[in-house]
């Protein structure tokens, strides 16, 4: 095992916790000559922190959106038949629930995660473009009210699936895609700033000593996320800009009678689509790196293995796109190319998981909320990388295709997977944030309400998409209502214990017991050597990491 | 873009330091941002990219849109016969009546074969259509070919009246051996709105007279 470079990493923060400590208080003093109050203090902050508190504020109000969104669809399927919504309204709220989740909720949380917790862990004093970081926040909410707004034009708001395929969002789509279109242009400007201002602050902005392969692991699955999201977000900008034009300006990309073609649509979409997921998974796998260590006593089991696997995964993402489109009639040698391609992404995954669980082998774990959510990850994240793996099997998959047991799949894998990553995170570093330690038995109703409910809301939809029931479809057969009936209520009661975790989160800021720099006696990580909260301004002065 | 506080920076070490790493970030941002430029242009390059593959390695079921020759004293090859279907998908806002002359043929590969697809247009004005052909399974598109097919041209039809467009094809020898059958598949779209009015009453005529050619089908 190659685990001495991080040993060494190790040692180095705590010895000089004093010296980071002395140098906060001191800029903690600046601070209040110059930091203005109120709400210009967020309009126009700079600040890392400020930043990335917004972010995730975003972020949650995203998630209870999006979320009450599902509310709707889990509704209307309560019951086969139709009961409260037209079809069409239907339509809508799965495409809009699915974009706001994606591009509201999972990136900017993990943005916010970046701009709080990066420049701490590299022992930066800020982000390396903090008005940049200031403009690529504030323009989101904008892009968020265009999409929302769009609801209530008339003829309604997207209703082709936040995948957008040509032709639905072209030659059907409502009057107001184009909407949807500027929406989604803003949302990629603002996490391709987001990318650039992590790359940048990564590279440039790194303690003396915090050499590559000293760097926590969430800050290498970071910088691995952002060179994907430079890479993909500006294509899917040209795939909304040419459906743009298809759909207003005559020209005919997707267009068959103008010698386009649709499946193309498809062929640009994934290309942005599969690294995509992978951008909302790969902090995922850097959060659950840093608290598994910390509640088991133990080094994390094969640090540079965990960073090959991380940059493997982001290589191969770029190679399995077709698989979303294996019944579009593609040849068989490119079926079985995507096919193979796809399977072998499950050997760095794999990789991955063993080292997580080998982390915790014969260690001393203790079982705190944020490591119950990662444990709770490691389980779930598993059952929908396997679902996927099912899904990869091109015989397989023409049954599955377009079924719930894809809607399974991707939800194991964002919900109990990145979500419950964000969680984890969020329990974790909240007594940094705050200073205060979370009300340790509310977060313990969260997660036993979190993770029975999320099973009880995702697992049955496997058997629903075997039997054949449909996605994206406000009816169904009969014989599928009592499974849905019982998804409907696991999805209400997930719902509302994501009520709990915001009382517990404003609770939390407005007091509890105080916290010490160091909350978590074995966490490590330069980010525990500033005190609880974190100043306004820590790392005015690199540490010296050796 | 500044990196940090100026107030802190009371040194001037600090500042130099300050300095340079402004340099530095500003340089690899311009260099990220021309990677973000780059790859918005490369989201745009995938569409040529798209057809150069699909032409290249036969996979998308689209046939060559310029006639072929017709060969000279090609020897049908009888040992093996090939179903052809033939389907017509008038688009949703299309209002002529179309649909193929027969709808399945038994074929010998190297076989010139004539049929035809017939159309009628409801409308009580001049509407073009344009059809575009498709062939199922793609990786046979390549071996079907097209001597003569209304499809290379736009198809202008006066209102309330029919024609008769022909369609003359041979399937090539080598076709593998594992095809059985081809779905060839028109789809017609109107196209009127985008193509000048005076060209179309030259092109009346010339389906008009088209109409006239009688062709044997086996």
């Amino acid at each position: 095992m190659k685990t001495s470079t991080p040993q060494n990493e190790k040692s180095s923060p705590v010895a000089d916790a004093d010296l980071s400590r002395a140098n906060s208080s001191i800029a903690l003093d600046h601070e209040e000559h110059h930091a203005p109050k109120g709400l210009a203090r967020w309009v126009f902050s700079t600040n890392h922190k400020d930043i990335g508190t917004l972010y995730l504020w975003f972020s949650f109000i995203m998630f209870l959106t999006g979320g009450a969104m599902a509310m709707i669809i889990r509704a209307e399927l309560f019951q086969p038949g139709l009961q409260l919504v037209e079809p069409h309204f239907f339509n809508q709220m799965t495409t809009v629930h699915g974009l706001i989740m994606v591009f509201g909720a999972v990136m900017p949380a993990f943005t916010g995660l970046a701009n709080w917790m990066i420049p701490m862990m590299i022992g930066a004093p800020d982000m390396a473009l903090p008005r940049m970081n200031n403009l690529s926040f504030w323009i989101l909410p904008f892009a968020f009210a265009i999409l929302i707004a769009s609801l209530f034009t008339e003829g309604g708001g997207p209703d082709f699936g936040w995948t957008f395929y040509a032709p639905l969002s072209t030659t059907y789509g409502p009057d107001s895609t184009a909407l949807f279109v500027f929406s989604v242009h803003i949302m990629g400007i603002s996490s391709i700033m987001g990318a650039i201002n992590v790359i940048v602050t990564i590279v440039n902005m790194r303690a003396p000593g915090m050499t590559w392969f000293k760097m926590p692991m969430f800050v290498w699955t970071w910088l691995i996320t952002a060179f994907l999201l430079i890479a993909v977000m500006p294509v899917l900008a040209g795939a909304v800009t040419m459906v743009l034009t298809d759909k207003y300006f005559g020209t005919s990309f997707f267009d068959a009678a103008g010698g386009g073609d649709p499946v193309m649509f498809q062929h640009i979409f994934w290309f942005f689509g599969h690294p995509e997921v992978y951008i909302m998974i790969l902090p995922s796998f850097g959060i659950i790196s840093a608290i598994i260590p910390a509640f088991s006593g133990k080094k994390l089991f094969g640090y540079h293995s965990m960073v090959y696997a991380t940059c493997s995964i982001a290589l191969l993402s770029f190679l399995v796109w077709a698989h979303h489109m294996f019944t579009t009639g593609m040849p068989v040698f490119a079926e079985l190319f995507f096919m193979y391609c796809t399977m072998l992404i499950a050997v760095p995954t794999g990789v991955k998981v063993f080292n997580w669980v080998a982390t915790m082998w014969r260690g001393a774990m203790t079982f705190e909320t944020p490591m119950l959510f990662a444990i709770a990850f490691i389980v779930l994240f598993t059952i929908g990388g396997f679902s996927g793996l099912m899904l990869a099997i091109v015989p397989a998959d023409f049954q599955y295709h377009d079924t719930y047991f894809v809607v399974a799949h991707f939800h194991y894998v964002l919900v109990s997977g990145a979500v419950f990553s964000i969680m984890a995170a969020a329990y974790y570093w909240l007594p940094k944030w705050t200073g205060h330690m979370y009300d340790q038995r509310l977060s313990l109703w969260h997660f036993w309400c979190s993770i029975i409910s999320v099973n009880v809301l995702f697992f049955p939809m496997h058997f629903l998409g075997l039997a054949g029931m449909p996605r994206r479809i406000p009816d169904y057969a009969i014989q599928f209502a009592d499974v849905n009936q019982i998804v409907s209520i696991g999805g209400f009661a997930f719902g509302l214990s994501q009520l709990i975790f915001l009382w517990l989160v404003i609770k939390c800021i407005r007091g509890g017991e105080k916290v010490g720099a160091k909350p978590w006696q074995r966490a490590e990580g330069l980010e525990w050597t500033v005190p609880s909260p974190a100043p306004h301004h820590t790392f005015s002065t690199p540490p010296k990491v050796d | 873009m500044e990196s940090r506080d100026p107030k802190q920076g009371s040194q001037e070490s600090l500042n130099d330091q300050d300095n340079l790493g402004k340099k530095a970030n500003r340089k690899l941002t311009l260099k990220l941002v021309a990677a973000t430029i780059a790859m918005f242009g490369f989201g745009f390059a995938l569409v040529p990219i798209y057809d150069i593959m699909c032409d290249a390695l036969g996979i998308n079921g689209k046939t060559s849109s310029v006639a072929v020759e017709q060969p000279i004293a090609l020897e049908p090859d009888t040992s093996r016969s090939i179903r052809v279907e033939f389907i017509a998908h008038p688009n949703p806002h299309m209002s002529w009546d179309f649909s193929p002359k027969v709808a399945s043929m038994d074929v010998h590969p190297g076989e010139v074969i004539q049929t035809a697809y017939w159309a009628f247009n409801r409308a009580e004005r001049t509407i073009i259509g344009q059809a575009v052909p498709s062939v199922s399974p793609g990786l046979g598109a390549s071996y079907f070919n097209k001597v003569e097919c209304f499809c290379f041209n736009k198809q202008p039809l006066e209102g309330q009246s029919h024609a008769e467009m022909p369609l003359i094809f041979y399937i090539e020898r080598d076709i593998p051996e594992s095809i059985h059958t081809l779905t060839l598949s028109y789809t017609l779209y109107d196209i009127t709105d985008t193509v000048a009015k005076p060209d179309a009453t030259a092109q009346v005529q010339m389906v008009t007279q088209s109409n006239q050619l009688q062709g044997a089908t086996p």
